[in-house]
């Protein structure tokens, strides 16, 4: 029996499902990776499994109990890192395990927040606001700040993607060393195919939006630890890049969107002077034209 | 063009004069009743060089005045802020308390002060003495709480779900997501409109003070009016204009603090 199971899992919101017929089981200890398109209902996904949106049809469950809704055993780090302004680094991941641990003693509590902040290497910047952080601090306190409640199973969405390249690469070693000693089950939901075959071991690929659903999971067998560099020579880690990002390609030729958008012209018109008007009056109305506009193409 | 380093100072001084001006020209031509600068400057003297003194009951120092019209402000602005605060929070949350309070809220914020104060008197008709106390504490708190309500409402509306995500999923209770999350996501919003609440309480204190005859920089204005010292009219509305801008200041300074975060 899997650790966390999706059945014919599908989502709407009104119109064409953003999701459909979402089967995925993620084994106990399994770190799992879902790579896609952005707009591909990624996000949508990963808030069905924390519990934040509810599926239109088909079930979730996590080891075995139906999720109903949102649970810090389900720890989320959301994509925008959403920390707390108001809050200090401490005081943020404070109110995460004061709300999960009530029972606990004050001085316990105050020793697993110390914990987690150590963990992320932040001890420096224990008491400054979030605003005093960089890019890269904060989404190491959102990570701590999961961490910290214990959670069963860990969902990162997109945690790295607002990161430029240098700080990417230090946190995903830092999610592969929270992996090595804790071996928390991981679902990593990202857009990047090398970042998921650094990381999991396995990689599933989402299709296209809309009623987008996984496609054929890959079994990710390099050996760790995986070394960035190394990787980039290494011929089974070539071959699994290739293999996804044709699979994801290959979607992408299948579906294709429109969109009409609505152009409104400036409201100039070239003339030609010496032109003879012939019945025809100046025109002068601002013009709106539809234009339709191919999406993955 | 080059600016000055002065123009902060020297600008608003043209803007100054010129009113002086046209005040004096006025004062000389077509409205013969309006006393000249001078005339009020001469007259009003005693008032502000002795800002403090105690003459008689109608008879004090403009600060004096002032004073006692702050107080009662204060009281009424506080009494603003607690009943509009909760209302605006409601509001912000519940859709259904929205559609059953907001029409009459809408009916009831353009209502001017001078329309609710002869209702808070018969309001608080037994009171007896202080009958004129209470009806003008009900009626600059039922005039100031709007802004307070409107844009403790917007800003409830506008947490970022984000931030209330982070509460959902980490199960905070409700206290302490009313308390670690809408609450700080709200105030600056909350300011804006304790601001705007204060300007308002301001307003209202001189029509409660003229309608009620209270002591105050609203009651010796119509009372000097009564009196037929028209430089006092002149010197009242000086202060008052005064004050309210000293206030605003004070609040947008605070508000920013907030805004801050």
């Amino acid at each position: 029996m899997a650790f966390l199971e999706l059945t014919n899992v599908s989502k709407g919101f009104g119109g064409p499902p953003v999701l459909s017929d979402i089967n995925l089981s993620i084994g106990l200890g399994e770190f799992v990776a879902i790579v896609g398109y952005s707009g591909s209902g990624k996000t949508t996904l990963i808030s069905l499994i924390a519990g934040l949106l509810r599926p239109t049809a088909g079930a979730i469950t996590l080891d075995g109990q139906p999720i109903t809704g949102p649970d810090p055993e389900r720890g989320l780090v959301f994509q925008n890192y959403s920390l707390l302004p108001w809050l200090t680094v401490a005081e943020n991941i404070a109110l995460a395990v004061e709300s999960v641990y009530p029972g606990k003693s004050p001085a316990d509590q105050a020793e697993q927040v110390d914990r987690f902040i150590a963990m992320v290497r932040l001890a420096h910047a224990r008491d400054r606001l979030p605003r005093d952080l960089s890019g890269g601090m904060r989404q190491r306190v959102a990570v701590a700040r999961t961490l910290a409640t214990l959670p069963r199973i860990l969902l990162l969405d997109e945690p790295l993607s607002a990161l430029d390249a240098l700080t990417r690469a230090s946190l995903q070693d830092e999610i592969t060393q929270i992996r090595r000693t804790d071996n928390t089950t991981i679902l990593l939901i990202t857009n990047s195919v090398d970042e998921a075959l650094l990381l999991a071991d396995r990689v599933i690929p989402l299709t296209p939006g809309p009623g987008a659903t996984l496609g054929e999971s890959v079994t990710v067998n390099l050996p760790r630890p995986r070394d960035r560099k190394a990787l980039n020579h290494d011929p089974e880690f070539k071959r699994l890049r290739a293999l996804i990002t044709n699979r994801l390609l290959g979607y992408r030729t299948g579906v294709k969107a429109n969109v009409t958008r609505k152009l409104i012209l400036p409201d100039i018109l070239p003339e030609d002077l010496d032109a003879p008007r012939v019945n025809r009056p100046p025109r002068r109305p601002s013009e709106i034209r539809e234009e339709v506009v191919a999406l993955n193409s | 063009m080059k600016s000055f380093k002065l123009d902060w100072l020297l600008l608003p001084l043209i803007g100054f004069g010129v009113v002086l001006v046209v005040w004096a020209i006025s004062s000389n031509t077509w409205a013969t009743n309006l006393p000249s600068p001078a005339k009020t400057w001469e007259s009003s003297r005693e008032y502000v060089l002795s800002p403090f003194a105690k003459r008689g009951e109608m008879d004090q120092g403009i600060l004096r005045f002032t004073w006692y019209s702050l107080i009662l402000v204060a009281q009424g602005y506080g009494l603003a802020l607690l009943v509009g605060t909760p209302i605006g929070f409601c509001l912000g949350l519940s859709k259904t308390f929205t559609k059953i309070f907001d029409p009459i809220i809408q009916i009831l914020r353009p209502v001017s002060p001078l329309a609710w104060l002869p209702l808070g008197l018969v309001l608080f008709m037994n009171a007896g003495k202080e009958a004129g106390t209470y009806g003008a504490l009900f009626t600059i708190a039922i005039c100031a709480m709007w802004p307070t309500v409107l844009n403790t409402a917007v800003g409830v509306r506008a947490v970022p779900q984000d931030f209330l995500n982070v509460g959902r999923v980490l199960k905070l209770s409700r206290w302490k997501t009313l308390t670690k999350i809408l609450i700080p996501a709200t105030l600056p919003y909350m300011f804006t409109g304790f601001r705007l609440s204060l300007g308002i309480a301001w307003l209202a204190i001189v029509a409660a003070e003229m309608l009620t005859g209270r002591p105050g920089a609203g009651g010796f204005l119509w009372q000097e009016y009564n009196a037929l010292i028209y430089e006092h009219i002149i010197l009242s509305i000086i202060t008052i204009g005064l004050v309210g801008f000293a206030l605003d200041r004070l609040m947008s300074l605070l508000e920013r603090r907030f805004k801050s975060i």
